[in-house]
């Protein structure tokens, strides 16, 4: 590890510029906000999985006094099948115009058929009621399993697979030599399928907008997502009001772990207003979230891994189906291209498949798909060390990729920091310490890897020095964990001031340039380097400026502690001139000092871990408990270690609540049986234990100070940690999640069962 | 419908709102009364992001009445820092960044503050407990629970 430890402020513990707000009740998330003479907006959802929507007669609700106005699917931009994809980003337009509003066909239960703005929430509720809708039902699947038998009905007539319409709506392949030779030089494989069941993102904040449309057209939106920018060009194509007339403004949000990277309300709530000329709010309940928002796939997957003697793998074969959910785009890019990753295989193939079914559509969750994946690959690793009898980090140390690994899905590897990971697991207290007596409850260890490939994009920045000489940063991308704290390290880092001088802002569309989502791991990444660049143009003409008022040359002045010196005695004897100075000086001096940077980043290397996991196992009442966790990560360089130890821990809770608890239960009737937080059931703080982190440092070369993203890496290994500690301590394997108590009681009393019967 | 008087106190001002009779206090307290700071998480008491204090008795605002506020002295996280100064554990989530996306703290922070009240010296797994019905998805709790015991070390040592 090598800490960098002669920075004032990079690497600090500082105290987030918008701590305050949030401490105190102050800060304004999407449904804080409200506005003169503003109405409410209320969706109608389906009731049904699947069915066609033959007529929608909305003229009782509009009678209802107090409606303001009422849209259908009619009212929203539609983009036709058979013209072909339109991307915005990774999301088709396609899809998108029908997920918000059913077209034609209610394709889940939730689907929203239509919208009523009025007066009063409940008067807005009340008219959906009044909406009379003719549905004829049709047969349906949830889960893969059903979807892709011959015969299953289809969602998507136009959708074909090896010739025949079909609800497998993708697929795609990473390849690496031969696996059929490969597996003919293993001493021992091992083949296995796992299941997994949706997860949602689970994040504390409801969906939420305000949105007002002024008669010529100009609108503005103020919600909480991942992406203002995203929320502009989404709601633009789909009400077509142009990108220059809509301002986008974040407000705060409550968590979004991908769920909040596409738009469900905006387009309803700016139609409302547009028909009604009020402002219009909408606020999803949490039944509507769990209904008709995120969650990730379910899964399907069989992993094949052959490895011989010495313990090196000679082939492996992964088949990942995930579903999509009602729409095309689950992430089988995730799931195919990160699970094999951390190891250098000579011989390869990842498969992924998108399978449609009557669910609503997955959001990203989380390096999408990437857990799905490494589940089922670290349970199988697992069991390869262990019937190669290795440590089974070791046995990942032996196959480990490293700088000049090619992955299977393209790079070739620069100096990663994968290693490292798994050396740290293997030195930490945890690995060593004993497992301790559970008191009759049986006790296990776990470990797993894993690996997300991190992203840069389009990012942009303004940096303004005020006229007191403190300074203003703009941003365009939501602070979801803190990331303002880690700008603000940054650029009192370079300009030499204390960080709380450097006050951050996240600016809406209409007032800093494109930036694109708060996903993906890249925001500290991309924005710290839009950042830096413009802070650097702003040293640059501070030393001009310095440079003038001595009357030398600007080469002869450097920038250091927050004042401009001479480079040395030769270049003159001059009092320093500090930032404040200089800013007062600044309408004398050629006027006021600012710069901005935009910028399409790149050099994003990909993040690696490596988890720990203590479990014990209630053998009566089928309750496993994590007593002990260890995140190691090689963090590139933490800017925050705060809150990069928040990302770690953050993960592993979520990680956790996959493995033990989390899953969409439905009714025979393919409805969503559990969509509370009581039934639906997060980990709670009493179900967790702290978690350790350790970062390892391995500073990324292509960014200014060394940052990797952070975010994703640490939801990856988890379940698999989780079930290879189940294993140890039980003897058993899992091969479905989550392990609940249920579940668990099933398994244990199987051979008990077998032997009765 | 006719709406309902209410007289109340709120973070210890005497105040009045009408409301419906089936609003929720967390209705009166966010629409009416403009306290957005308490937030709604899921309006069935399963998320604590909604926590306010009844006569000092920690309660999820969405599974109370507003009506029942009459003549009651209701305390929210606006009440908790005395002008500029911050309660010490405001001061200490701000310095161990116990939050992230912010969204659970104020409901964390009342549920705290009705803890330390009652048991100036939790233990962790009292801590644990307590909090085990307000809900945060961003920071796996860790934290948290460090700046509420650390919180507590500090307050006890004055
Ligand atoms: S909103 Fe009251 S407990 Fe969730
Ligand atoms: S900080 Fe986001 S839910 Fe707790």
């Amino acid at each position: 590890m090598n800490l960098v430890t002669n920075n004032k402020w990079i690497g600090q513990r500082t105290i987030r510029p918008d701590g305050m707000d949030k401490v105190t009740g102050r800060a304004q998330f999407a449904a804080d906000t409200t506005m003169p003479g503003m109405i409410w907006g209320k969706v109608l959802r389906s009731p049904h999985p699947h069915a066609r929507i033959k007529s929608i007669d909305t003229s009782k609700a509009e009678k209802l006094p107090g409606v303001k106005a009422v849209v259908t699917a009619r009212d929203i931009v539609d983009f036709p099948i058979e013209k072909g994809a339109v991307m915005l980003g990774i999301q088709d337009m396609r899809w998108m115009c029908r997920n918000v509003m059913a077209r034609d066909k209610a394709l889940f239960p939730g689907h929203p058929i239509a919208a009523v703005a009025a007066t009063t929430e409940a008067i807005a509720a009340e008219a959906c009621e009044l909406i009379e809708v003719d549905y004829e039902v049709l047969p349906w699947s949830i889960e893969i399993d059903d979807a892709i038998l011959p015969g299953a009905p289809i969602l998507h007539e136009f959708n074909k697979f090896d010739g025949k319409p079909s609800n497998i709506v993708g697929r795609l392949e990473h390849k690496k030599g031969d696996i059929a030779e490969g597996f003919k030089k293993a001493d021992v494989v091992i083949e296995r399928t796992f299941t997994t069941r949706p997860v949602h993102q689970g994040y504390i904040e409801p969906h939420a907008c305000l949105i007002s449309v002024a008669p010529d057209g100009k609108t503005t939106i103020w919600s909480s997502s991942q992406g203002q920018f995203m929320v502009r060009a989404m709601t633009a194509y789909l009400t077509g009001i142009p990108q220059s007339d809509i301002r986008a403004i974040p407000a705060e949000i409550g968590g979004g772990f991908g769920g909040k990277t596409i738009v469900y309300l905006e387009p309803l709530a700016t139609l409302l207003a547009k028909k009604s000329g009020r402002p219009v709010k909408m606020v999803m309940t949490r039944e509507e979230v769990m209904r008709a928002t995120g969650p990730t796939s379910g899964s399907k997957s069989t992993v094949k891994i052959g490895a011989t003697k010495d313990g090196k793998i000679v082939a492996a074969h992964g088949t990942f189906y995930l579903q999509a959910g009602a729409f095309p785009g689950s992430p089988i890019r995730g799931a195919a291209g990160c699970s094999f990753t951390p190891y250098d295989i000579p011989n390869l193939l990842s498969e992924g498949f998108d399978v449609c079914s009557n669910r609503s559509k997955v959001a990203a969750y989380r390096a999408p798909g990437a857990p799905i994946g490494a589940y089922a690959v670290e349970c199988v690793m697992d069991e390869v060390a262990e019937a190669l009898k290795m440590d089974p980090l070791d046995f990942r140390l032996k196959n480990a990729a490293k700088e000049g690994t090619k992955a299977a899905h393209g790079p070739v590897f620069p100096r990663i920091g994968y290693i490292e990971t798994v050396e740290a697991a293997k030195a930490s207290p945890h690995y060593a310490a004993p497992l301790g007596d559970g008191h009759g409850k049986p006790r296990g260890r776990g470990v797993a890897s894993g690996f997300w490939f991190n992203a840069g994009g389009e990012s942009s920045a303004q940096v303004n020095i005020t006229e007191d000489g403190n300074v203003v940063v703009t941003t365009g991308h939501p602070d979801i964990g803190g990331s303002r704290a880690g700008i603000a390290n940054i650029c009192a880092e370079l300009l030499g001031i204390d960080y709380r001088r450097v006050s951050v802002i996240i600016g809406d569309t209409q007032t800093v340039g494109f930036s694109n989502l708060t996903g993906g791991s890249r925001v500290l990444f991309a924005s710290s380097m839009v950042v830096t660049q413009s802070t650097e143009k702003i040293i640059q003409t501070l030393r001009e400026r310095a440079a003038k008022i001595w009357e030398i040359d600007p080469e002869a002045v450097k920038w250091e502690n927050g004042a401009a010196h001479p480079v040395s005695p030769n270049a003159g004897q001059f009092e320093p001139l500090t930032l404040e100075e200089l800013a007062e000086k600044a309408p004398a001096m050629g006027g006021p000092i600012g710069a901005g940077v935009q910028l399409n980043t790149t050099g994003a290397d990909g993040g690696f871990g490596t988890h720990v996991c203590d479990v014990e196992v209630d053998v009566d009442l089928g309750i496993a408990r994590v007593i002990r966790y260890t995140a190691v990560q090689d963090v590139g360089r933490a800017i925050h270690p705060g809150y990069v130890e928040g990302q770690l821990q953050g993960g592993v809770a979520q990680g956790i609540g996959w493995a033990l608890n989390e899953e969409y239960i439905y009714t025979r009737e393919g409805k969503v049986d559990n969509p509370g937080f009581l039934d639906y059931r997060m980990p709670v703080c009493s179900d967790l234990p702290m978690i350790d982190c350790i970062m390892v440092e391995i500073p990324n070369p292509k960014h200014p100070q060394g940052v990797k993203g952070v975010g994703e890496v640490p939801l990856v290994p988890v379940m698999a940690a989780v079930a290879n500690a189940i294993y140890n301590a039980l003897g058993k394997r899992f091969y479905a999640l989550p392990m609940s108590p249920p579940k668990v009681l099933e398994v244990l009393e199987a051979p008990t069962r077998e032997a009765a019967e | 419908m006719a709406k309902v008087h209410v007289t109340t106190t709120i973070n210890g001002e005497p105040m009045e709102f009408l409301c419906e009779p089936g609003d929720t206090m967390l209705d009166a307290l966010r629409g009416t009364l403009n306290l957005t700071g308490s937030k709604e998480g899921c309006a069935s008491g399963d998320c604590g992001a909604c926590s306010i204090t009844l006569d000092d008795r920690l309660i999820c605002s969405c599974l109370m009445l507003a009506v029942e506020s009459q003549d009651h002295e209701i305390r929210t996280i606006e009440g908790m820092a005395q002008g500029e100064k911050l309660h010490p554990l405001q001061q200490k989530f701000l310095e161990m960044a116990a939050l992230q996306c912010g969204i659970c703290t104020s409901g964390m922070l009342v549920a705290s503050d009705a803890l330390l009240r009652k048991n100036p010296k939790p233990s962790e797994e009292e801590v644990r407990f307590w909090l085990a019905g307000n809900l945060c998805r961003c920071t796996g709790y860790d934290k948290i629970v460090r700046a509420v015991m650390e919180t507590a070390a500090e307050m006890r040592a004055q």
